[in-house]
């Protein structure tokens, strides 16, 4: 029972301090994640979406309860720990891309890997398997400045997922891109999703994504005010 | 992954170029001080050993309580024996006697009546003799203007500006009007045989060089000498060695209670040159400390604008789990590779300027006209094998330094912004 959930939040709590007053960002969030879940995270500015991938993505601890991610309390690791747990089972896919601008796109999918010490044959399989699933491979000596915003998202998605970590977390991922690209971009996570049984969490408010998901958690100042499932029949 | 960096500094300019060309410059200029620094002591030192000081000098005690005025008449006697027991004591050092003397040079006309008149600083040194150095001690050869070098007694040479202002031409008879050791009055005809240039304004203000017998002769210093001059080998001066060797000797013949007993100072012991040393490399010392903190402070500023740049890698880095500390030392690394490729061609650059400088050099003669000090005209720098590392120390400590401050902010970032920090 104790493994069932990658993801399991306990009565959550995240308070920022505001001067002589605090914001309380999370309120007792319970919340829990299976293993392959396509579940997003829905809701207003400042509901505390970003507060909580956060949290799971060991990037901030909660001020109250707990958070357990892969069987480690986020609220008790180290720093040392933390970007071991990022480095090792988390991908985080950004709304701007962040990709390394000097690096090619092979060389920026190659650096997680250039962290965990692979070998250059396990590292080169790797990073052209994650091209092929993104649809990137003949792009591979490419710069960033070369591709459009659609192929800059697909190249994060595939640095993302290179490693093969159990957990994506994706904040607003479609935000800078056109209906067509963010169609191909969310088609590409849900095949990635269903083919690596990666989970997948969203921070998001555009309903093109919101229409992909299994699995919707509204969040309403810092509360889940609906986590409800979805039965996706698309196509 | 120190090929991944490797890649990235040499694809982005902003990380590589202009922090190279940063270093480039402070390092060289660097050298390039250090070698007109190094130049300037060396030729200061290297004029005034070879022209008034020696490595070590010996003296009568009492010559060398006043030796400033000069006091032939305090010389010692038996010049002759006191050379042999040296070359027999101490066959490393090269020594040579000489005399120091002042006086009137005058020009005759046909009728023996004064023509032309000056005061003249007379220097008898060893030409004659086959074993004798002075030749090279004070690059007597390619100092010759006009004319040659004394080869006869009673030849002399005179300064060529001196020989200008009094109008003397070559083969004529010049008149040393001094004292003799006794204090009796002395005048003694030479003939002039050459003019000289020793590109020192003291020296080539109004000067006569005569064989030292001749000079002995007409000041009736018979077997005297003023002073004996002590040369190492090879011609550099070793401060530690000299003062061994001046206690050796002092031990040996320095008697206190004969003031003709002689004594032998070391060359920093002499006209306060040894202050004027210390000082030096004080300066030198404040120079190269000076350049570091600069050279810090650019590169701070540099390291700054980089990682403010790099603000949104670093925090992809930081995302992506890389380690606070692995990220430092991996921009620490970068900033060593930085310095050493800076501080290599910024060592190259400086030395080539300063070997130009060493070989051509800087003519100040004109700032010089009235200047009384043992220096050169010329001002060369002097590379030395320190050159070749000196540079370094700036390079590579400024870049270090640069880097570690502004990587400090590395450690202050906090990761629960990052996502936010990335949307930008």
């Amino acid at each position: 029972m104790e493994n069932e959930f990658l993801i399991q939040t306990e009565d959550l709590v995240k308070i920022y301090p505001m001067g002589d007053h605090s914001l309380v960002a999370l309120d007792h969030v319970n919340l829990t994640f299976k293993k392959g879940e396509f579940a997003g995270l829905v809701g207003p500015s400042g509901s505390g979406k970003t507060t909580l991938l956060n949290i799971v993505g060991s990037l901030d601890t909660p001020t109250e309860g707990s958070a357990l991610v892969l069987g480690e309390k986020v609220e008790h690791l180290s720093h040392k720990k933390s970007a071991e747990l990022r480095n090792k089972h988390i991908g985080f896919i950004f709304q701007t891309f962040n990709l390394l601008p000097v690096y090619t796109v092979y060389e920026n999918v190659e650096f997680p890997l250039l962290l965990l010490h692979m070998s250059p044959a396990d590292r080169q399989k790797l990073v052209m398997d994650a091209l092929e699933w993104v649809g990137l491979a003949d792009r591979a000596k490419s710069k960033p400045s070369q591709l459009s915003g659609g192929q800059s998202q697909r190249v994060a998605i595939a640095r993302a997922i290179v490693k093969k970590p159990e957990i994506v977390l994706a904040d607003e991922p479609t935000a800078n891109l056109d209906a067509e690209n963010s169609h191909h971009i969310l088609q590409t996570m849900e095949r990635l999703n269903r083919t690596l049984q990666t989970t997948f969490v969203f921070s998001t408010h555009d309903q093109k994504v919101i229409q992909y998901l299994r699995r919707k958690i509204t969040l309403l100042d810092g509360k889940v005010d609906k986590d409800e499932l979805i039965d996706t029949k698309r196509n | 992954m120190i090929r991944f960096l490797l890649k990235g500094l040499i694809r982005d300019r902003s990380r590589s170029l202009f922090p190279v060309l940063t270093v480039l410059a402070g390092v060289m200029l660097t050298v390039v001080l250090y070698c007109w620094i190094q130049g300037i002591t060396e030729d200061m030192i290297k004029s005034s050993a070879n022209f008034e000081t020696g490595h070590v000098k010996i003296m009568s005690q009492a010559y060398a309580a006043e030796s400033d005025q000069i006091p032939n008449d305090l010389a010692f006697v038996g010049a002759s024996e006191l050379l042999k027991e040296l070359n027999a004591r101490f066959p490393h050092m090269i020594w040579t006697p000489r005399i120091k003397f002042g006086g009137l040079l005058d020009i005759p006309d046909e009728q023996g009546e004064t023509r032309a008149q000056g005061p003249v600083m007379g220097l008898g040194v060893d030409l004659f003799s086959s074993q004798s150095r002075e030749h090279s001690l004070l690059n007597l050869n390619n100092s010759v203007v006009r004319g040659r070098l004394p080869e006869r007694p009673g030849e002399i040479v005179i300064s060529d500006d001196f020989a200008g202002r009094l109008k003397i031409e070559l083969g004529e008879t010049a008149t040393l009007i001094s004292s003799t050791m006794y204090g009796g009055m002395a005048a003694h005809n030479f003939i002039v045989v050459g003019t000289i240039r020793f590109g020192i304004v003291a020296l080539d203000r109004g000067s006569m060089i005569a064989d030292i017998s001749d000079v002995q002769y007409a000041l009736d210093m018979e077997d005297a000498s003023g002073e004996i001059l002590g040369f190492f080998n090879d011609s550099f001066y070793y401060p530690g060695r000299a003062v061994d060797l001046t206690a050796a000797f002092n031990n040996r013949f320095q008697k206190s209670d004969d003031a003709f007993s002689p004594i032998m100072q070391t060359l920093s012991d002499q006209g306060g040159l040894g202050e004027l040393l210390d000082l030096m490399d004080t300066f030198s010392g404040i120079v190269i400390t000076i350049f570091v903190v600069v050279m810090s402070i650019v590169l701070w500023n540099a390291g700054l604008i980089g990682s403010m740049r790099r603000y949104g890698e670093i925090g992809v880095r930081l995302a992506i789990g890389e380690r606070k500390s692995h990220l430092y030392r991996s921009m620490i690394a970068e900033s060593l590779m930085i310095g050493c490729f800076g501080s290599i061609l910024g060592t190259i650059v400086g030395l080539a300027i300063s070997y130009y400088l060493q070989v051509k050099g800087l003519d100040i003669s004109s700032m010089l006209r009235n200047a009384s000090m043992m220096i050169s005209d010329v001002m060369r720098a002097r590379v030395t094998p320190t050159s070749l590392i000196i540079g370094f120390v700036p390079g590579l400590i400024a870049t270090f330094l640069g880097t570690a401050i502004s990587g400090i902010g590395i450690y202050k970032r906090q990761t629960s912004h990052l996502m936010k920090e990335l949307e930008v």
